[in-house]
């Protein structure tokens, strides 16, 4: 093994935040990323880490006036098993369901997920789809980051060095509905190939706030707009369902990679678009 | 022992002794011991190479290629770092031949300066260290200089060939004429990579003498001994090698444990003291063998009812970089091309070629899932075009008491393809649900709902198929394989009263330490525990012959129980009759150790030639059928195989429990390679070289199997075994994709059957390139 790097581990968030300012220090969470990527064979050790299993402030699933909050330490475990999150968020209960399986949901926390930032992490495109809000928090202070500008580029968030992402905030308002499909190579331990996550609010005028996001299709989780733009105010008709499908496919632009080929991920991101349509239309 | 079955029925049935699997307990099953290493795996306690502790050793690793073909100019090392503190060998240390000792001679153990780089990921220097940190920090300060060269990754592009086959029988040209109809069909399969659970690891412990003690992960020590032998200039004294507990080979530690085992040696002995060589997944990924990727081209004729008139099946094997096992994955491979079917007229031609790319070696099933898989598809696809079952055509075809093989090998006994074919159908109900499933996609079809676009859903989400393959694999070595190897296998009373067992076959999970012992005991008339298994150290057993061909329990096992049988006539001749069970201990004492060594004797009546390739080309071949249920997701194209029945004719079973866990293993290994296994390549370098990207089925993947344990006896073996472990894998991967056609109505023709190639063929798009020869991504 190589020389293990110093390990701090506060208690308390102020004092993470000073360690934070004080030089680089790479955070760990539950680890399934990070140790993956310290063993030095696939980029340098890092210097020093900063483990957060202590630090309380980062736990924790609440419901408040504005929404469901889940704290960055959350793990996948305790989202399945969250009485809030079932009733509330039944779509990232689903999506925890996916990840991995048991071992790497017991470790494995939603604040990892979204600070590793890849363009598969498969809460992402559910954070995009609920215009969930990410705290972040460092010494300078804290804020709040809207989902749709945290992904910046591939692997690129709005988090800065010396911030920690605190919590995520699940906006739930009435009548809100999400849907959520993961596409993998096989039943556990899958990374995705596609991850479609679909948003909209019923109303007497048709769909509003639709929010088509996706994962594996892009260098980071994206929103399609033109598909968006298709199902606004629209209901989800066969003919509709159609020229959502196959807007969406004219406006992802996909790759050929280990995992699967840009023809692939465009269809089925189409087809699992339409099926989720054809659901919502009960047709 | 088992007590044996008849399934009642049919006369095909009668003749086929069917284990029933409610006979079994599990554990201590009524005789049948529990496997002798499993407490210790199950508890930790059992040692793996990597827990093995010499005080002092370094720790060794490769300095490898980056390119897929070029010459190595030279090695330079960082004039800043200080190199007394390391060592580092290269060719040039080699006090013997530069050879990995194989079929051919042509692996080098380095690359020389001057000489070729064959392929990414090629072993040019070694270095080991005192510590990890030192070896993981000076690794990179190791530079080659080359020049490149222009690589082949194309085996049909390739002239450098490694072996050839051609195979006659019959008149084919004149048969093809008057067939009613000539289907033809190209077929490719990609590389299997075994992913065993033990990576590959060697430790060299060098000795007073000036040889090299070896403890290791591998399937054959007296491979290692050989070419420690040979590369090192010992003496067979001098070179010793000692098989630690080893997590899985599926051939995988057949031929490259050499390798690995000459490199931790070479340091050792430059650096006077133990060196391990314990590879990462990444590392074993990368740089040791895989299963052969192939083209399969057929042209068939049959008559109007599916009865096969003639076959012309071309194989074209890629070799890789260097020769190592392919000629005999090839002839494999292509003696079994045809199928288990009766056919008059018959081409078989096989070529396998040199590659730019790691060198490809023995897998379970060792070339004959390769071409059965093409082989059944070809069958199905036939049964369709004729509007017959796939049940059917192959009831009119498959080989019975009597045929003759494309060889000329009469058939005369333990042919069981009609019996394990009629057990799955009737397990199975195939007919009932295939009947259901075409009705099924009738009504999809008919109802209007089916998608008719490539970005639409339909009514139903799922689909659900069944699918039929039907296979035979010869057992033990081919052709005059066994003669060559001549193995010795020993039972020896030892001058305690203790009772061995001595062979070099190998525990790898598959049972070696349980069912020798077993078989032992059985003969001697002792308790099972009386019977020790000597350990795999070349110092102590004599050659037996490697852990391979599925040939230890059927090969090896009969020089056992021959030798146990002439023990147990010494010991009680010398004792006047009295039993052995009660005379050993006495006789032990008054005369000391008896040891027996058994040799292989040539199977009675069996001959080839391997100038003509004609004669037997096995003494006898186990019988497999499967039957598969899929279920298709029809958005996305996953593929979920929900259920198998797998039925296999082993000879004998010599213990239920063992055997059917090599059936199920066989089977859930052939459905990884049916539906996701995949190794992609640019330019000669494998892109799913991580657990992240080379996936296997999960526990959450593996379909439900049934095995059902057929027992068609081969006189040739006094117990009637003719061996399990690769049986499996040649009918898994075939009986999945046509169980994926009748739920799709597509066929794939490339392994895997992979959700992008479902998808292209169902909507007529571009399919995804192939991963096989040629055809790299
Ligand atoms: C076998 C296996 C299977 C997996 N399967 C899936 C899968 O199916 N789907 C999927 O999406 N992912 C999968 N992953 C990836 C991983 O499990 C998830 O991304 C997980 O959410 C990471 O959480 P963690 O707590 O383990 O993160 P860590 O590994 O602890 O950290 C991940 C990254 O986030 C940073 N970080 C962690 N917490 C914070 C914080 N509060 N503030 C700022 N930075 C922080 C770390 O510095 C690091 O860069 C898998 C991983 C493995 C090993």
């Amino acid at each position: 093994m190589p020389a293990e790097p110093p390990i701090d581990t506060p208690k308390h968030l102020f004092e993470a935040y000073e360690l934070l300012a004080s030089g680089p220090t790479r955070p760990i969470a539950g680890g399934t990323d990070v140790m993956v990527a310290i063993t030095g064979e696939l980029g340098p050790i890092p210097e020093r880490m900063l483990d957060l299993s202590r630090i309380e402030e980062l736990r924790g699933i609440s419901l408040e006036a504005d929404g469901l909050v889940l704290g960055a330490r959350t793990t996948y475990t305790e989202i399945r098993r969250s009485a809030l999150c079932r009733e509330h968020l039944p779509a990232l209960v689903e999506a925890a369901g996916t990840i991995g399986a048991a071992q790497i949901q017991n470790r494995g926390t939603l604040g990892g997920n979204i600070a590793n930032a890849s363009p598969a992490g498969d809460t992402l495109p559910i954070l995009l789809a609920a215009d969930a809000r990410i705290l972040v928090g460092g010494q300078r202070g804290e804020r709040e980051i809207k989902a749709l500008d945290y992904f910046v580029a591939y692997r690129k968030t709005a988090l800065e060095p010396d911030e920690l992402i605190l919590h995520v905030r699940f906006p739930l308002p009435g009548g809100r509905q999400l849907r959520f499909r993961k596409v993998g190579t096989r039943r556990a331990q899958a990374i995705s190939k596609v991850v479609v996550a679909l948003g909209w609010q019923d109303g007497p005028r048709g769909w509003s706030d639709v929010r088509v996001a996706l994962g594996s299709v892009a260098a980071t989780p994206i929103r399609a707009a033109g598909t968006e733009a298709v199902l606004e105010g629209a209901r989800p008709t066969p003919e509709v369902a159609d020229r959502a499908a196959e807007t969406l496919a004219g406006e992802l632009q996909p790759i050929d990679d280990v995992r699967s080929t840009a023809d692939y991920r465009r269809a089925v991101s189409a087809r699992v678009l339409h099926r989720l349509l054809r659901d919502a239309g009960g047709w | 022992m088992p007590t044996r079955t008849l399934t009642p029925g049919t006369d095909v049935l009668d003749r086929a002794l069917v284990v029933d699997p409610g006979q079994r307990v599990p554990g201590r099953a009524s005789g049948f011991p529990l496997r002798r290493e499993g407490p210790a795996k199950l508890t930790g306690a059992a040692k793996y190479t990597d827990d093995l502790v010499f005080p002092g050793a370094w720790f060794g690793t490769t300095i490898r290629s980056s390119e897929a073909r070029a010459t190595l100019r030279a090695i330079e090392l960082d004039p800043d770092v200080d190199w007394s503190k390391v060592v580092v060998a290269t060719a040039a240390d080699i006090p013997g031949e530069n050879i990995v000792s194989s079929i051919k001679d042509d692996q080098p153990l380095l690359v020389p300066i001057g000489g070729e780089i064959r392929h990414v990921a090629e072993p040019v220097a070694l270095l080991a260290a005192p510590d990890r940190e030192t070896l993981r920090r000076l690794r990179g300060r190791i530079r080659l200089v080359t020049e490149p060269l222009e690589p082949v990754f194309d085996p049909e592009l390739s002239d450098h060939v490694f072996a050839e086959y051609d195979v006659k029988h019959g008149d084919p040209s004149a048969a093809f004429a008057e067939a009613d109809l000539v289907l033809e069909g190209e077929y490719r399969v990609g590389h299997q990579e075994q992913l065993y659970i033990e990576n590959n690891a060697m430790i060299a412990v060098p000795g007073e003498d000036g040889g090299i003690v070896i403890h290791g992960s591998m399937q054959c020590p007296y491979y290692v001994h050989n070419a420690l032998k040979r590369a090192l200039q010992l003496t067979s004294v001098q070179a010793r090698v000692i098989q630690e507990e080893t997590g899985g080979g599926f051939g995988g530690k057949e031929e490259f444990p050499s390798v690995l085992a000459l490199h931790a040696s070479l340091l050792a002995l430059k650096a006077k003291r133990p060196v391990r060589m314990i590879y990462e997944r990444h590392e074993d990924i990368v740089a040791t063998t895989k299963r052969h990727p192939a083209v399969v081209r057929h042209r068939t004729g049959f008559a109007k009812d599916g009865t096969l008139v003639a076959q012309d099946i071309e194989v074209v094997m890629d070799g890789g970089a260097y020769c190592t096992l392919t000629p005999v994955v090839l002839s494999r491979g292509v003696l079994h091309a045809g199928g288990p079917y009766r056919c008059p007229n018959v081409r078989l031609r096989g070529r396998a070629t040199r590659t730019n790319t790691a060198p490809n070696g023995a897998f379970r099933g060792f070339g004959a899932p390769q071409t059965e898989f093409a082989a059944e598809m070809q069958m199905n696809r036939a049964a369709e075009l004729l509007g017959i079952s796939p049940a059917e055509i192959r009831r009119r075809n498959v080989y019975v008491l009597g045929d003759t093989t494309p060889t000329g090998q009469l058939l005369r006994e333990s042919v069981a393809g009609e019996e394990v074919l009629e057990l799955a159908l009737g397990a199975s109900l195939f007919e009932r649900v295939r009947e259901r499933t075409r009705r099924e996609a009738a009504q999809r079809t008919g109802s209007g709902t089916i998608p008719t676009g490539p970005l639409r859903t339909g009514n139903e989400r799922r689909a659900t198929g069944i699918g039929l393959a039907l296979a035979w694999h010869g057992a033990g070595f081919t052709g005059s394989g066994e003669v060559h190897l001549a193995s010795v296998a020993s039972v020896e009373l030892a001058a305690e009263g203790r009772i061995r067992v001595l062979t070099a076959n190998t525990e790898m999970g598959q049972g070696t330490k349980t069912v020798f012992p077993q078989m032992v005991a059985t003969e001697l008339g002792v308790p099972v525990d009386w019977v020790e298994y000597a350990p795999q150290d070349t110092a102590e057993v004599l050659d037996s012959g490697p852990t391979v061909a599925s040939r230890t329990v059927m090969v090896v096992g009969k020089l056992v129980i021959l030798a146990a049988r002439r023990l147990k006539e010494t010991i009680e001749g010398r004792s006047n009759g009295v039993p052995f069970h009660e005379a050993f201990r006495d006789d032990a004492r008054e005369h000391g150790a008896t040891r027996i060594d058994q040799k292989f004797e040539p199977y009675p009546g069996v001959v080839f030639d391997d100038a003509t390739y004609m004669g037997d080309a096995y003494p006898a071949y186990g019988w497999a059928a499967a039957v598969a249920t899929v279920e298709v997701d029809l958005d996305t194209c996953e593929v979920q195989v929900v259920d198998v029945i797998a039925v296999d004719d082993v000879g004998k079973v010599i213990h239920p429990i063992l055997c059917e866990g090599q059936v199920e293993g066989g089977t859930l290994q052939a459905v990884g390679y049916a539906t996701i296994e995949e190794m992609k390549l640019d330019k000669g370098r494998y892109l799913n070289d991580r657990l992240a990207t080379y996936l296997i089925p999960t526990a959450l993947d593996a379909p439900h199997i049934r095995s059902i344990l057929v027992e068609a006896p081969y006189s040739g073996s006094p117990h009637g075994a003719k061996g399990v472990g690769e049986l499996p894998m040649d009918v898994g991967a075939p009986a999945v994709v046509a169980a994926i056609h009748d739920a799709t109505g597509v066929w794939i023709h490339d392994l895997p059957a992979t959700p992008e190639k479902i998808l292209a063929a169902r909507h007529g798009e571009r399919a995804p390139a192939a991963v096989g020869p040629g055809k790299a991504a």
